[in-house]
Order: structure tokens, then sequence, then C-alpha cells
């Protein structure tokens, strides 16, 4: 079909690239062009939120809670407010009636049990880290002395640590209603029947271990106040949905408060948020009429940035003997946290339509239950559900390979959707536009060597060599592309999925994109520069784009669920298709022809059949001087547009990943990692590539390192980056990359997202490996983080292991406590 | 309180500070040299790092009184007027940066590794790098920036320098990408982004 | 974060630096010795230690360097890391030392942090401690009553705790050349490399005609305090290291089973003690097989 064609279409593309990243003119989509971006950040002269200064600013402390669970008796900060250089102090009751509640947007069912979240806790403490004061200071040493003069009693109450505990009749409680939150329901076809006389079902369970996103970037806020309006400069994903958001729980009026996303320095979702220290900041200022500063440290951000994932899966597949798919059944519990932040709830959902992945089948049925605890809430971090889902399913298919005696490559093929199905709408309802997924596979199993390294698994296995080698596989799917309204509407979130572009032509024929999406990292202005270039046919460096200020971009959805270029970027595009059309009438003016006869190609509209034309900017500078325009033709050529999506996107791919698994010590090494992802058509291959290795990195390390660590007091053990292990340099392998692809019909410049797909595929493709290699010592599972401990304990309990040292306890005392 | 004399980027800075001052908040707080950042607090992402006396070191592991007399220099201190140092020119070549936040500190860690190794192998730049984290490259375009930033700088100060504002730097071998239809050519791809 | 505010003392001699320490005790201040800072400052900046003032003495020229003490060599207390790793006397001498520091942290900590420091800190998961404690190292110490030296097996008294009085400096470390037939390794299992060991080896192994005639062998995080694998040194004695013939008991894992006999490991993030045990066996095998 035509994927052929666009494949011919790309490949005569690269043919007509001059081989230093030039192609012909009109020709930018595709292109490996290095970022706009890069200047300001190789030279330092970059604007994050810490950096800005603002005449008489003083600077915020935020006391927190050393204790999971207490009930607040006093808070004293009298004698902090006599500190030298101290402005003020306050306590949780000194906003109580003016700080509102955090919002939480998606209230997934009707009688879901929306907590109270005062932004500074007031009569109870229910995580530790929250905040319980604050000190506003003349400098940032003043204020953290400070803290130390603030007393604080609490009368402890029990922790809440494990969502199982928490459902128990006698659980103490994080909130008045109960732990549960609420639990969500959804069904297709009959699971029942699927599972009835099922020949193979497998049933598995797996943690998805709570995680810290860790942006290298610690939050920082700035908020100033001219009596009138109010600015807020904070490093978030969301100064749009922030601005909304803000106004409602503060009373400031939506057009008297302008926030500013500056450079921001990474997020992954964790600064897709409404944070208590954005609220708090608004308050200070508007009370102490001055700026006001804080930025976070690490370990208090380890604390108090929203945590992901945190679930605990059971997953069961009904499938007949030749291994296919009868039907799945998933059973989730969700760790909310304490409370419910900006989409804490909807995250499970996100994945609630993924746990199907690629696969065919007639019955579906998924249950989430969303669990109060006294810890951080979670909320969305890379991937958000999906990558939980992803995971379970790619898992619980390598089980039913292995219960089958079938190659895992093999089980996938029998089940998943061909290439000749598309569109195909899933048993969860959702339509999948295009995919290949043979050719992916294809691909990555070529690259990978797969037949090379089973042969040396065998002889390992044969040898018995203590270091095995294990193969994974994950042929992956997504919904990305957030978010086609109406769906959002359905789910019950609380606003839509468009987004917002303006193109303005400038007099001089340079031209300003203001986008409402928010990069942070992600090369938006390198790749609408691309595709507004082509669009209009102006170079590339005469775009400028312009984001990330509601005074500058008024109008936005922001940034997150890989919907910047499928959503964002097709606003570009078709503002840029309004500037045309335009741009058109007045040249069809101008040149005394009919708009019909007006030919477009390479920046200028010509007469048909003519030499006769007017260059797009010879047209931008005739409409600024409106001395001879069509009758009632406004003096712009400027448009704006806002798409709101039909459907979501679907990237794909296939990752492969060979593991060396030391079975004396445990540790786990990547030997190699193969990815083909199939992102639809590509606006920047060079950004493509990064954004799939640093996804991949993530989705590593959340396999073999990260976990946030709580004792059974609630305590983060996990505070500095010395105990939650992000991966250096040296910790990862080089990957492979490459892609297949098969343009998006939903869209008109065919892409797909790529933002997060790396995260998703690359966690179960490890520990699918890790397990591969021990399959022969009897192992089923290996709890994540694959931890050498874990590893190797995994292999002393398993019931076929060969003759090994035992461990002689059976837990450590800490790492296997507490959290669950 | 003690006074200092340091000097920042070719600048010499007279300075009262207290004890505790770090030097990054020096930097930072009292000299406006924002370009370093802080991510951690405990000397592991290397965000801050900088050249104390002609080597690498975390700024926010370092007092300010202890830079008393010493040549400090910054990400912001590298380029000359408007030529960007070698290793800018190559993070920015091989996309080895995305939010930037690492990056002023991983150039300065790059330019120290490659003052010992001029041409340094895959694995010496990852294990010389892993004082310095980065959360959203994944780290191999940060290796293959450092690469080629060795190789820049063993060509020579002279000619290695790019303008940033004279036109896009050198743009080397495209990212193909071409899909896996054509398989020469996909190959050649997937190799060129295995070093 | 940030730290409590301290005051900052510069001394210019080591005389001097013991007079102030001195001073410091009969006053009960609590003040702490600054050397290169990089485990230190960390502590101050998260709030983990409140001293009333830092001595720094990183900059004492008089405590920085490597000298050829003929049987010893002597390493001043303040000579970095990297100092240590570019000493060709070190490499030759001892090279245990620079196979330990070579996987110290990293480059740039390697840049400010001191041997001395590393050692006087003694992290019981810090790479030294086990390596001056293998090779019998002599600390010297320093305070205004004059100097002392404190053998290595009884300078690592605790968790973070040495033998160094408060009014004391350590001045050097004076490390046994063990003379020719010698060989070394330092085994470190660390989950990442910013990680502290997990666990970690310190072996020096001397064969006499194809078996072992001497081993040293130290670990890493076995303890609050790092420790001597005794009974490995003993059993390893007259054991060939080389593979043996298949089927056969392998004597140098018998030996090596021996490594966590009198150890207490610790239980952290990292593994409980029981793991830490069998890894200690599993890297003592390891290291002793590396080391010859």
């Amino acid at each position: 079909m035509s994927e052929q064609l666009d494949a011919g279409l790309i490949a005569q593309r690269i043919a007509e690239d001059d081989g230093l990243g030039r192609p012909s003119a009109g020709h930018e989509v595709g292109r490996a062009r290095r970022r706009k971006e890069d200047a300001r950040l190789v030279t330092g002269r970059t604007t994050w939120t810490d950096n800005v200064q603002l005449p008489g600013m003083l600077y915020v402390a935020f006391l927190r809670s050393p204790m999971a669970h207490a009930r607040i008796i006093r808070v004293d900060v009298s004698a902090a407010r006599t500190l030298p250089g101290v402005v003020a102090a306050y306590g949780g009751a000194d906003f109580a009636g003016e700080q509102g509640s955090l919002p939480c947007a998606w209230p997934v069912t009707e009688d879901i049990v929306i907590p109270d979240h005062p932004p500074m806790a007031v009569t109870e403490v229910r995580y530790v880290g929250e905040a319980v004061a604050c000190v506003v200071a003349t400098d940032r040493f003043k204020a953290a002395d400070a803290l130390e003069a603030i007393e604080v009693d609490y009368e402890p109450l029990r922790a809440v640590v494990d969502m199982t505990e928490a459902l128990a009749e006698d659980a103490p409680k994080v909130h008045e209603p109960g732990n549960r939150a609420f639990t969500w329901k959804f069904a297709q076809g009959d699971v029942d029947a699927a599972f009835r006389d099922a020949p193979v079902v497998i049933d598995r369970t797996y943690v998805q271990q709570r995680l810290i996103p860790t942006a290298m970037e610690p939050r920082a806020v700035v908020a100033s106040t001219d009596g009138q309006t109010f600015t807020l400069y904070s490093s978030t994903q969301i100064p749009h949905v922030l601005r909304v958001m803000l106004a409602m729980t503060t009373g400031i009026p939506e057009h008297r408060l302008r926030v500013i996303a500056p450079d921001v320095g990474g997020g992954f979702g964790s600064k897709l948020q409404v944070t208590a220290e954005e609220v708090l900041a608004l308050l200070l200022t508007r009370r102490l009429g001055r700026p006001v500063k804080w930025t976070e440290s690490r370990s208090e951000g380890n604390l108090t940035v929203h945590h992901g994932r945190d679930q605990l899966q059971r997953i069961s597949i009904a499938a007949e003997r030749d291994g296919r798919i009868r039907g799945v059944k998933v059973d989730l519990l969700a760790d909310m946290g304490a409370y419910l932040m900006l989409v804490t709830p909807g995250v499970p959902l996100l994945g609630a339509f993924m746990y199907g992945g690629i696969y065919k089948m007639d019955a579906y049925d998924f249950t989430c239950t969303g669990v109060f605890t006294t810890k951080m809430p979670t909320d969305a971090y890379r991937g958000a559900g999906r990558p939980e889902a992803t995971f379970a399913i790619e898992r619980a298919v390598d089980e039913l390979a292995c219960e089958l005696g079938l190659d895992p490559v093999e089980v996938r093929r029998r089940n998943w959707i061909t290439h000749e199905e598309f569109p195909y709408t899933t048993v969860c309802g959702l339509t999948y536009d295009s995919g290949n997924y043979e050719a992916a596979t294809a691909r990555a199993l070529e690259l990978f060597g797969y037949d090379r390294l089973r042969a040396e698994q065998a002889e390992r296995r044969e040898r018995r060599d203590p270091v095995q080698l294990g193969v994974g596989v994950s042929t992956y799917t997504e919904m990305c592309g957030l978010a086609p309204s109406r769906v959002l509407g359905s789910l019950r979130y609380g606003a839509g999925g468009w987004e917002h572009a303006t193109v303005r032509m400038l007099p001089t024929g340079k031209v300003e994109v203001v986008t409402g999406t928010s990069p942070h990292g992600q090369g938006h202005e390198t790749a609408w520069s691309q595709i507004t270039a082509d669009a209009l046919g102006v170079p590339f460096e005469d775009v400028s784009v312009l984001h990330g200020d509601t005074a500058v971009s008024h109008k936005g959805m922001d940034t997150y669920g890989s919907r910047s270029l499928v959503v964002g970027g097709v606003a570009v595009l078709s503002a840029c298709e309004k500037v045309k059309d335009r741009a058109r009438e007045l040249a069809a003016h101008v040149l005394e022809a009919s708009a019909d006869d007006i030919e477009f190609s390479d920046g200028s509209f010509k007469v048909r059949g003519t030499d006769e034309g007017r260059t797009i900017q010879e047209l931008a500078l005739a409409a600024f001087a409106a001395h001879d325009l069509p009758d009632g033709f406004e003096p712009r050529l400027d448009a704006e547009s806002t798409f709101d999506p039909d459907n979501f996107s679907f990237p794909h791919g296939t990752h492969l990943c060979a593991v060396e698994v030391d079975t004396e010590t445990g540790r786990c090494s990547i030997r190699s990692y193969v990815a083909v992802d199939d992102v639809g058509s590509v606006v920047n291959p060079l950004i493509v590539e990064g954004q799939v290795h640093g996804g991949i990195a993530q989705g590593v390390a959340q396999a073999l390192f990260e976990e946030a660590v709580h004792d059974a007091e609630g305590n983060l053990l996990t505070t500095t980056m010395a105990d939650y292990l992000i991966p250096s340099a040296s910790d990862l392998p080089a990957f492979v990359t490459d892609r297949t692809e098969t343009p998006a019909t939903s869209n008109p410049l065919g892409v797909k997202g790529v933002g997060e797909a790396g995260t998703i595929a690359s966690t179960p493709a490890v520990v699918n490996a890790i397990v591969d290699a021990l399959r022969p010592y009897g192992v089923r599972d290996v709890r994540m983080p694959c931890t050498p401990e874990r590893v190797w304990r995994a292999i002393a309990e398993a019931p076929a292991r060969p003759a090994a040292t035992g461990p002689e306890e059976s837990e450590s005392a800490i790492s296997e406590g507490g959290a669950r | 309180m003690p006074r200092i004399t340091v000097g920042v980027d070719g600048v010499t800075y007279e300075e009262e500070v207290e004890p505790r001052l770090l030097l990054v908040h020096l930097l930072r707080d009292r000299l406006g040299k924002t370009g370093t950042p802080i991510g951690c607090d405990t000397g592991n992402c290397g965000a801050c790092t900088v050249m104390l006396d002609g080597r690498s070191a975390k700024s926010c592991c370092v007092l300010a009184v202890q830079a008393d007399g010493s040549e400090v220099v910054t990400i912001e201190g590298l380029a000359r007027g408007q030529e960007w140092h070698p290793m800018q020119t190559a993070f920015h070549t091989e996309h080895g940066l995305q939010c930037g936040y690492c990056t002023p500190g991983m150039i300065m860690a790059a330019i120290d590794l490659v003052r010992d190794d001029p041409d340094p192998s895959e694995e010496a730049v990852r294990e010389g790098l892993e004082g310095n984290l980065c959360r959203c490259t994944g780290y191999a375009t940060i290796v293959r920036a450092v690469r080629r930033g060795a190789r820049e700088m063993a060509r020579g100060e002279t000619g290695a320098r790019t303008p940033p504002e004279t036109g896009p730097p050198p743009e080397t071998e495209a990212q193909s990408g071409a899909g896996a239809r054509n398989g020469a050519e996909a190959r050649n791809g997937a190799e060129a982004r295995t070093p | 974060m940030i730290s409590a505010p301290f005051d900052y003392i510069r001394p210019e001699s080591l005389d001097e630096a013991c007079r102030v320490l001195a001073e410091a005790d009969t006053a009960g201040d609590d003040v702490k010795v600054l050397a290169g800072g990089q485990s230190l400052l960390p502590l101050l900046r998260l709030r983990l230690a409140y001293p009333a003032a830092l001595v720094d003495i990183g900059r004492l020229r008089e405590l920085r360097g490597v000298r050829d003490g003929g049987d010893h060599v002597l390493i001043g207390a303040m000579t970095t890391h990297d100092e240590v790793l570019r000493s060709a006397l070190i490499r030759k001498e001892i090279p245990l030392v620079a196979l330990a520091t070579a996987t110290v942290a990293d480059p740039a900590v390697r840049h400010r942090g001191t041997f001395g420091g590393s050692l006087a800190h003694a992290d019981p998961a810090g790479d030294l401690p086990a390596v001056a404690l293998a090779l019998d190292c002599v600390f010297v110490a320093r305070s205004s009553a004059g100097g002392r030296e404190i053998p290595a097996a009884d300078f690592f008294v605790d968790y973070l705790e040495t033998a160094l009085e408060p009014g004391e400096v350590l001045a050097g470390v004076r490390v046994p050349k063990l003379g020719p037939g010698w060989g070394f390794h330092y085994e470190k299992f660390h989950r990442t490399a910013q990680s502290w060991a997990t666990v970690g080896v310190a072996a020096a192994v001397r064969l006499d005609g194809g078996t072992v005639e001497e081993a040293r062998i130290a670990l890493t995080n076995m303890g609050p305090a790092p420790v001597r694998a005794r009974a490995v040194e003993e059993t390893l004695r007259g054991v060939s290291p080389a593979p043996s013939a298949s089927g056969a008991r392998d004597p140098l894992a018998d030996a090596c089973d021996r490594a966590d006999e009198g150890t207490s490991p610790p239980a952290d993030l990292h593994g409980g003690p029981g793991y830490r045990r069998h890894l200690a066996r599993v890297l003592t095998r390891r290291a002793v097989a590396a080391a010859v």
C-alpha cells in the first residue's frame, strides 16, 4: 500500500541530500537539522528558573514533615520570625483561608474519592516531605537556617505503606472515607468464555516499582506581582494548563496571571503538575508584595516531586495450544500516594487500553483500583500507564511462549495484527490506523543476530557457564498524541487534547511561529522551524519559534504524552496552510489573476504557466504596507489554528536485548540492544534518535537500577542521588537503533510521536532477557529493579537450581522489606 | 567573613564570603555566572562541573573559600568571542544534549578527559564521564560528541572553532534512518549509530 | 540543601593546624578537619553534621606528595587521588593502591579528594581502608604533643571512626613495599559506577613454585570497619590457584569460602548480610585469581 510509496519518497529525499544535511529547497522535513536550541545551552546563556533575579526578591524555604502520617498539634514559627533576615514565617493555618486545594483534573469515576489537598498541611500530614511551614528571608541561607527555629508538634498516626494492607478492613485510614480512591472497570467481549476451558492459562503478578522521575533540573518557582497582575516563572512542562488551574485554585483572575516556563531542564512527566510550591509562591508574593523564589534541592525533590509507576499488576492470558490468545484479564492496584494530584488517577487508565498490545483477541477485562497510602502522590512519568501495560503483556506473552515451548518471537507472530489488517480496531476499541509489526521485527532480528545469540545461549547452557546469556523481546505499541478531546471527555478528563499554533509573517519576510507546546529538551524550536520552512517555502533560519510564556503564547495544552509533534506540529502545519491561503489571495490580487491560477512552490506564488510571481516575503511586505489589498482583505497574512486530533497515534516497534547474567553475583550486564521503532514519518531523524536513546535509557533504568524505597514507617530511603541510582554513561550500553516508516494516516504529517516509545518498549525487553537467561534454573520472574541481590536470590530460591550457595536469611533487612 | 580573590573566566573578583558559601553559589548568586547549574546535593550529578586551576571539579563540593587564589573556568568562559570551543561545537553537531541542564558540566568533564586522553575510546569516554549524569540522551550521542570534540581539539585551535551566528556548523554524515525497505542503506544508518 | 553556618580556619602549617585543633579540643569545640571535602561537604549540605568550624589542611604542602622511603612509600595525607594515580612510584611499588584508587568516585572527585581524607573519613564502603589494612600500612598522626604511628589494624575503629584523637591530624601513610613476587588486585562490586562498593576485596598474593606462599586479603563494607579475611589467608597457604581439573574440588574456592568468617556485614539498599557474605566469598576467589 502507500507505505511502499512513502518509503520510496523518503529514500529519494535522502538521495537529494547533498551529504551535508542540506537537501534541496522545500525538503527540511526529514532532515537531520542541528538544533537551534543548542546555541544557548552549550554556552551557558540559559534562563533556568533559578537564574531569574528580580529586584527585592525574597527566598522561600519549606519545613517538611519528617513523618509519613501524623496529626499536627502545634506549629510555632515565632522564633523563626525574629531571626536576622527573616521577613515572614507561616504555618499551614496561616494559609487555611486562601490556599484552596491542589487540583485533580481527572476524576475517573462518578464515586471517586478526591480528598482535600491543601498546598500546606494544616491539620494532618500524609507523607514524608509534605510542607508544614515556610520561611521567607532575604537570602536562601537565612531561609534555610530559620527552618530550624520552627517548632512543630506531631501526634504520630500509623503509616500506610503497602497497597494490599491499605485495603484491609482494619487498615488505618489515609483519608476518612477509606483507602480505596476508585475502582474503574472496562470489559469487551466474553472474557469468561475466553477463559472457560482455555487450554492454557497464564496467570502472573508483576510489581511496577515506584520511580522518581529525576529531571536534571530541580524544580524552581519565582513569583512576583505589581499589585494588579501576577507573574509566575516555573520549571514546568505545562505553563498553559498551570495558568488555568492556578487561577481556579488561588482566585487570581486568569487574565491577570502570566505563567512563564523559561528554559526547563527536563520533565518526563514530573513537571506536568500543579504543585504546592507554585500555589504558595503566588500566595506569598500576594501577601508580601515582593518577588519570591523557591528552588528545591535534589533531596527535597526526591521526597516531593510526584513519583511514578507503583502498581501491582495481575495479568491472565487464556490461549490455545498453538499459542493464539483468546483473552486477557487485568486486575491492577495502583498506588495513588496520599492525594490525587493533577492526573494521578488517570495514569492507569492511559494503560487500560494497551494491555492487549499488538495482539488480536476476542475478550478483554480490566479492573483498576486506586489506593491511598501515606507516600508522595504518584502521577505521570514517561509513558504514564503504557509502560506498565506493555511490561505486563510482554512479560506474560513470554511466559506463554515458555509454557508452550515456543520461541517468544513465534508466539508474537501468531497473535499480532498483520500489516494487511490495518486499520484495525482492537478488542479495547481503539483503531490502530497503521503499522507493520512484521517489518520492524524482521529488521530487528537481522540487526540483532538473533539466531547467533540463541546458539551462543545454548552453548553456554550446555557447558554450565556461570555467566548465562538471555535474549529478551518486546514488541510494543502505544497510544499517544494525546488526545482527541471527545475521547478525553468520555474518560472524564477535565480538559481537551487539542493544540494551538499561530504563524506570523513579519514585514521583512521572517516568520514567527507561536506554539502551545512547551518544550523542555525536545527540540520544538528546530522541528517546528523545519515544518514551517517546508510549508511556507522560507529558509529554516528565517523561522523563530516562540513558546512557554502565556503572554506570548496565549493558548495551548503543553507538552506530555508524546503529543507535541502529533498535535502541536500538525497545528503549526495547519496554520501555515492558512497563511498560504491568504498569501495566495493577495498574490492573485497583485498579479491580477484568479486565485485558482496561482501555483505555490519554493516560497513563490506564480501565475500558472508563467514566470510572473511574488515571493511570500514580498507578499508579507505588501500585506504590511496594506497599500493595495483585495477588498475586505485584512492587512495580515498571519493565521492561527487549533488542531484537535480524530484519533490517537500508535507508534510501534521491536526491541531486542541480550543480557549476560553472572549467576554467581547476580549482576546483569546488557551485552547488546537493538531497537527498531516505527514512529511514522520523521521530521528530524537526529531528534528522533535522541528521543529513542533517552527513552531506552530510562526504561533500562527501571529494569535494572531505580526504585523509590520506603521503610515500614513510610520514610523514603532513597532521598539522594547516592541512593536512588540514575545510570551513568558507564552503566549503559550503546544502542543500535533503526526505523521502519509506516506513516500515520490520522494526520497530514504522518507522524506518530516518539517521546515515550523507548521507555515503553525497553523495560520488558531487559527483564525478559534476564528471565530468559535463568529459565534453566527454574526462574520465572525477577522483581524490578533486577538488582544483583534479587537475581542471585531468584536463582538460589528457584526450584531447579543447580548446586549453589543458598541465601542464609530469607530476606535482607531493608532491600526487600518495607515497600510491599 | 573571609575575603577571597578568585579568577573566573578571565576576570578577577574579590569577595567577602560566608565560609559555607559553595563555589557554585559564589558563581551563580554573587558573580551572576548562572551558566553553571546545580543538579544535586551529594556531588553525584556533575552538572556544576567547572575547571578549577585547570582540572575538573564539582563546584558544589568546593567551598568558595577553598577556591581562594584559584582560577576558575566555567562553560561561559570557553568560547573565544563568538567562536565556540570545539567541544561545544561537537555537542551541537552530534546532538549530545536535549534539555541541556547537564551540558555545561558534561562539556567541562569532557574537556578534562580529553586532556589526559586525546583520542579516547568509547569505553574511555563512558568511564571518564561516570561522574556526570544525563537524564535525556541515554549518553550515546554524548559519547559521539566527546570523541568528535577530541578529534577537533587535536586538530588544533585554529579553524576548529565555529562561529555560532554565521551559519550552521559542519553537518556531517546525515543520520539516514531510511526505513527498513532499503537494506543496505538502513544498515549503514544503523552502523553509523553504533560506535 | 544549604549547610548550617560554620567558621573556617586555614592554618599555614601543620604545626599551626595541630595548635588550632588542640585549642579547639581544650575548648570543647566541635571542629572538623577539611581535606578535599568531597565526602564532608555533602554531609554538611544535607545537615547531617553541624561542626562549629572547619580546619582546612588541604593546602598544606608538607602533607602533599609521594616519597620513596626505602622499604615503604610515604603518601602525604593531602595527596589527591589524581596525584596517586599519576605517581609512577606508586604504580611500580604499591600497585594495589593505584588499582583501588582508580575505582574511587569519578575523575572530578579524584582531583579534589585526598588519600588521607578518604582514610580518615573511614567510610566502611570506601575502597582505600581495605587496601591499607591488607598492606599493613602505618598511619602517621601529628598533634601538638608530637607524632604517633598507628598500625592499620588499630586505625579503623568503627563506622566513620578512627583511632585519631580529636587533636590529631593524619599527616601521611606509610605503605610497605611487599617486594618481588607479589600480585595484586582490587575487586569492587557496585551496582552503578557511582555507587559505593557493596563489597570490595583487596588482595595481595605471593606465589612460590605455583602455590600460594602468602596472601593478604581485606574486605570493604563487610562490617563497620574494613576487615582482614584471616581464615582465607591461612587456608590459601600452599594452595595452587591454577584452575583445578574438572570434577575435582577447587581448593582456591574452598579457601575463599571462608572469606566471610568474622565479618558482620550491614544491610542496606544494595544488599542484605547474607548476600554480602556470599559476594565476599565469590569476589575473594576472583580477586585472588586475578592477583596471581
